[in-house]
């Protein structure tokens, strides 16, 4: 559900609850040294029309050929993705843009290199993979006049560096149901992208772009008309753009109006969708095969090469700190993002409390250089805090300190001047204080819950301050709810 | 055997080829290329049930190349060939409808 339809469901009483159904496209560049049919180079950000040829420009006499590394990016992201490698042909997909100096895209259409897979997410639901095939991006146009936009620009000017990159296009099924699971699922694409090492994936820079087909419908009813939502040029922007066009489908058919099927534009300064073009001019690419391609079919050795190249994904990854720390795969959701998973089921295996490890790993340790800490010293300073030894604060100075410099941790607590107390002396200091703050102490034990939530501030500051801040909080709250039942 | 191709498909077919054609050209091209697809239709009587696909008349695959940089042009003489040229890209005329 979405936020606006389930609340519209439950505050409009008699209205049926909406549905919202999204479909992702996303279109990612593969981090090649050259272009998918010349050697001119592969890379963001160049003079403008330096990295051009007879190839990328569409001169004629000029013929394509297909870069190897390209193909086999392509077949290890489609295996990651769990897909099947297929014998594949390419097409020309034509149309009258000035982005492409051919008037045609070279793209695979009835047989693409990747077929049928899927894409588990963090809180285990799969999204099914529809395709995801090889084709080269077109060059970039620059609106000028108008407002920029379009539709209204007086003219363009075309940069074709772009043109001829590679790119997979992976199409996913409509199988995402909130716009939450829309961006947990462009994060985990990007996150599968960068672990295969076949993609940058920024989207910033456009090496990933999300299309998001967004619909509405009540529960269990036919797919509604969907829209096609562009520029969506971050994970906030994805979110935002899903949740508003919901909001407007669901108001257009409360309103007896109906979707129109079209493709919108995202304008995230004003936070709505806008009418880029209508389906009624419906796309006709005409596709064809493309004659100076002949076809890709690879060999069992070279699939079997691809596959060895495989490393181990993200989802695997969250199962393993899932296992040995005993939480659920979302719960290591976070390390894995952080490529701490590696340290992590280090230090747990060193002996570690696995709990405090995570811990650690997910709110201290989003930092620089935190991935080369020695396990064995991480296992240390975790068993340290979990004996009584330091506190939750003094843990965290000494483990920053151990990123920053590296060390064992009880040298540096022992620097710091960090001294255990024990649990006997801490009692007596507890007792003391309770004896010096009679007044305190009987509002704490006879007040009420507000009034003994301040008090337990007061005590607990209190102790701190005899123990030089060496005292664990926790335990000092144990010890007054004690002293107060007993 | 496929339906006989109309006149609005020649048109749509003209329209997406950004060709203006006038109605005597409409009238001229359909019945021209029904002629074509007329011969069309007697490949497709043919029974091919055994005779595999064939997507390139080529019989080769996997040609393929290293992922080795080689030199591009020089952008001077490539925009030099252009039209009309404005900050060292390509000026060209708004476009409308289609985009990839
Ligand atoms: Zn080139």
């Amino acid at each position: 559900m979405t936020e606006s339809g389930s609340r519209r469901g439950a505050d409009e009483g008699g209205t049926k609850q909406w549905e919202l159904v999204v479909g992702l496209e996303v279109h990612c560049e593969l981090a090649t040294a050259t272009k998918l049919f010349c050697g001119c180079p592969n890379q963001f950000g160049a003079e403008p029309n330096t990295n051009v040829c007879p190839v990328c420009l569409g001169l004629p006499g000029s013929l394509p050929v297909l870069n190897r590394q390209a193909v086999e990016f392509a077949m290890r992201l489609g295996r990651a993705l769990h897909c099947t490698v297929e014998p594949s042909t390419f097409a020309r997909k034509n149309y009258f843009y000035p982005d492409m100096p051919k008037d045609y895209q070279v793209s695979q259409y009835d047989q693409p290199i990747n077929a049928e897979g899927h894409l588990d997410l963090p809180s285990g639901q799969r999204i099914g993979i529809e395709r995801a095939h090889l084709e080269e991006d077109t060059g970039k146009s620059t609106h000028v006049g108008g407002g920029g936009r379009i539709h209204e620009a007086g003219h363009s000017l075309v940069d074709y560096n772009r043109a001829g990159v590679p790119l997979v296009e992976i199409v996913g099924r409509p199988d995402l149901r909130s716009s939450e699971d829309a961006k947990a699922y462009a994060a985990e694409l990007r996150a599968i992208l960068l672990a295969t090492g076949v993609s940058d994936a920024k989207m910033e820079e456009g090496s990933m772009r999300v299309d998001a087909n967004v619909s509405v419908r009540h529960p269990g009813e036919e797919f509604g008309t969907r829209c096609e939502i562009k520029n969506l040029n971050s994970l906030r922007s994805l979110g935002r753009a899903i949740d508003y066009e919901a909001r407007r489908q669901i108001d257009l058919i409360e309103a007896g109006e109906r979707v129109i099927q079209q493709t919108r534009h995202w304008d995230e300064a004003d936070g709505r969708t806008h009418t880029l073009r209508s389906k009624e001019e419906a796309y006709d690419y005409r596709y064809f095969p493309e004659p100076d391609l002949v076809p890709v079919v690879p060999s069992a050795e070279w699939l079997a090469e691809v596959e060895a190249s495989v490393p181990t994904l993200p989802a695997e990854r969250r199962e393993a700190v899932a296992e040995a720390a005993g939480v659920t795969p979302a719960d290591a959701a976070l390390v894995v993002e952080r490529g701490l998973d590696g340290l992590v089921l280090a230090a747990i295996a060193a002996g570690a409390d696995p709990l405090r490890v995570l811990t650690h790993a997910d709110h201290n340790l989003a930092v620089e250089g935190a991935d080369a800490l020695d396990p064995r010293a991480l296992a240390e300073l975790v068993t340290m805090e979990a004996d009584g030894a330091l506190t939750a604060t003094q843990a965290k100075t000494v483990l920053a300190e151990m990123v920053a410099g590296g060390g064992s941790p009880a040298e540096i607590a022992g620097a710091k001047g960090f001294e255990a107390v024990s649990a006997d002396a801490l009692g007596d200091v507890v007792d003391g204080i309770i004896a010096a703050n009679a007044d305190e102490w009987d509002r704490y034990v006879n007040g009420d819950d507000k009034t003994r939530g301040k008090l337990t501030g007061f005590f607990v500051g209190q102790v701190m301050r005899a123990t030089q801040g060496n005292a664990d909080g926790k335990a000092v709250t144990a010890l007054l709810e004690q002293r107060r039942g007993g | 055997m496929p339906q006989k191709i109309t006149r609005d498909d020649v048109a749509h077919v003209a329209d997406l080829a950004r060709l203006a054609l006038s109605d005597d050209e409409l009238e001229q091209f359909t019945g021209q290329l029904a002629a074509v697809l007329d011969h069309a239709a007697d490949v497709e009587a043919l029974d091919v049930a055994d005779v595999p696909p064939t997507s390139h008349p080529v019989p080769l695959e996997n040609v393929l190349r290293d992922d080795v940089v080689t030199p591009s042009l020089d952008r001077a003489e490539v925009l030099a060939q252009a039209p009309a040229v404005e900050d060292d890209r390509f000026r060209v005329p708004p476009s409308l409808g289609q985009e990839p």
